[in-house]
């Protein structure tokens, strides 16, 4: 393994999580702001011109604000929790796929950290991984609120995690492929998998909101019910990796999904540009685009579905998801084999 | 018995069918409302910047007047103390020297008028109970501070300035 391997990986990974802090930052922003514009007000507007300082002052009050470890917590696992949650926010997005190859100094620096060929899987792992930040912080609290929360939490990410993969498992088929960069190529030219597959698509997105714990599936953090459910006893920045790591899982999510059914990085046109330097910077670009309509629909949603009761959650999950992607499931099956 | 209004109704408890049950439509339905108020023009006033206009017979902040000679009209007599139900007000009074003449009005003046702005309930009584048309709720909102003891106002920031 040569240096240059090493150093252009390390600013590929450095670049990244660059992005994704930077993107979730202004997505804790753009979530307030839009909050106002769809209830008719304008949200922050005082730090800064239109407001766009304020996630650096939240930072900053996050900080400085003082840290509170409850007496009878468990000390280790108190802090390990939010520590779990943000590492496994971070290394999610290893596996995407950023853009095509891009030519530079007569070398190709492929646009991903890792091209594994089990991409799908890794996501898939990692992901479930999140849940034990939420879990073991909220049981390392000592509170019954807090734990009340995590054990939500862990139902639920149980639950929908078995239709997320079922879904997977549609699009698999029809892929037949689990690296996520053979999947953005054959999405070129508008063969988008959403096209394929539009139930598959629709259970992994919901299920994507229920992993991230947004609405209307935030149920982990339900204010009304647990107070602020997993982070009732957490201060200073350990809530702020807790709500910082939901960003982050926002923008790997919508990712994903953008990778997965959205034709990842490819856009109309893509084959008119002759220079792969430049069909790189706009597939970036395109990717990028798509990721922030889908951050969008995640806050447009969210001011605009009430949350779930628990038992609703359940039958969700349990009743409807999970068969419908067995049927999603059967049905590409049976196409794919009267095609042949 | 019979409604006096004719606007009860009965609420009917009729299952969903099956379009009502997929919940899809609902949902972009809602999708829809919460996007046409997305662009919708904001109510906000944007306060320290913009204020709001008073309506005319509004209570605001009190001022001491002075008369056409710019002399001050109070003479203490303490009935706005009296009438005030929030005991927000108190005065010393002081004798008018010899030269005084086109400071104060009358012979005797008020030397501290203090209002406590926090006890203040800016109903009025003290303007109407005056019988010099010293004192009138005409001013805007008090101004936010960090401490309290900054909310008794004093004649220095009560007393109309004089008018050249």
């Amino acid at each position: 393994m040569d240096i240059y391997f090493i150093i252009e990986k390390l600013i590929l990974i450095s670049a990244i999580l660059g992005v994704s802090l930077l993107i979730a930052m202004y997505t804790t922003l753009a979530e307030r702001k839009f909050a106002g514009f769809f209830q008719d007000r304008v949200g922050p507007n005082r730090a800064g011109p239109w407001g766009i300082l304020q996630p650096l002052a939240d930072g900053v009050k996050l900080f400085t604000k003082e840290e509170i470890i409850p007496t009878n917590a468990g000390t280790f696992l108190f802090v390990l929790g939010p520590s779990l949650s943000m590492f496994t926010a971070c290394i999610t997005s290893a596996v995407i796929p950023w853009g095509p190859d891009l030519t530079l100094f007569g070398k190709t620096v492929a646009l991903q950290v890792a091209d594994i060929n089990v991409g799908i899987l890794y996501i898939f792992g990692v992901v479930s991984l999140g849940v034990y930040g939420i879990m073991i912080g909220g049981w390392a609290s000592n509170n019954k609120f807090s734990l009340l929360g995590a054990i939500r939490a862990a139902s639920q990410n149980i639950s929908y995690e078995l239709a997320m993969g079922l879904s997977i498992i549609a699009l698999l088929m029809v892929t037949g492929t689990l690296s996520l960069r053979e999947i953005s190529i054959q999405q070129e030219g508008w063969h988008w998998n959403v096209l394929y597959q539009p139930i598959g698509f629709l259970i992994f997105l919901i299920c994507s909101f229920a992993e991230t714990n947004r609405t209307p599936f935030d149920l982990p953090e339900c204010e009304t019910e647990l107070v602020g459910g997993h982070h009732t006893e957490y201060s200073s920045m350990k809530l702020g990796f807790y709500l910082f790591a939901e960003y982050i899982n926002v923008f790997v999510s919508s990712a994903v999904l953008a990778t997965l059914y959205f034709g990842g990085y490819n856009f109309p046109g893509m084959h008119l540009i002759s220079n792969p330097n430049v069909v790189a910077i706009l597939g970036v670009a395109a990717l990028f685009i798509k990721i922030l309509l889908f951050i969008f629909f995640f806050i447009w949603i969210r001011w605009t579905i009430p949350r779930f009761r628990y038992d609703q959650l359940m039958k969700l999950g349990w009743n409807i998801l999970i068969p419908l992607s067995i049927i999603n499931i059967v049905v590409t099956g049976l196409v794919i084999i009267l095609k042949q | 018995m019979d409604s006096l209004s004719n606007r009860k109704k009965v609420i009917e408890h009729k299952k969903m069918n099956f379009w009502e049950r997929m919940y899809l439509p609902a949902i972009f339905q809602g999708l829809g409302i919460t996007m046409s108020h997305f662009f919708r023009k904001k109510a906000t006033i944007f306060y320290p910047e913009v204020e709001r206009e008073f309506s005319e017979n509004f209570r605001g902040l009190h001022s001491l007047k002075r008369d056409e000679n710019g002399a001050e009209r109070c003479t203490a007599c303490g009935l706005c103390a009296l009438s005030c139900p929030a005991e927000a007000i108190t005065m010393t009074a002081a004798e008018r020297e010899k030269g005084e003449e086109n400071l104060y009005r009358e012979e005797k003046y008020a030397a501290v008028y203090e209002i406590n702005m926090l006890r203040c309930i800016f109903c009025g009584f003290c303007e109407e109970a005056c019988p010099k048309e010293a004192i009138y709720l005409d001013g805007n909102i008090a101004k936010a501070d960090y401490s309290r003891d900054t909310f008794i106002y004093g004649k220095d920031k009560l007393l109309e300035p004089i008018v050249k």
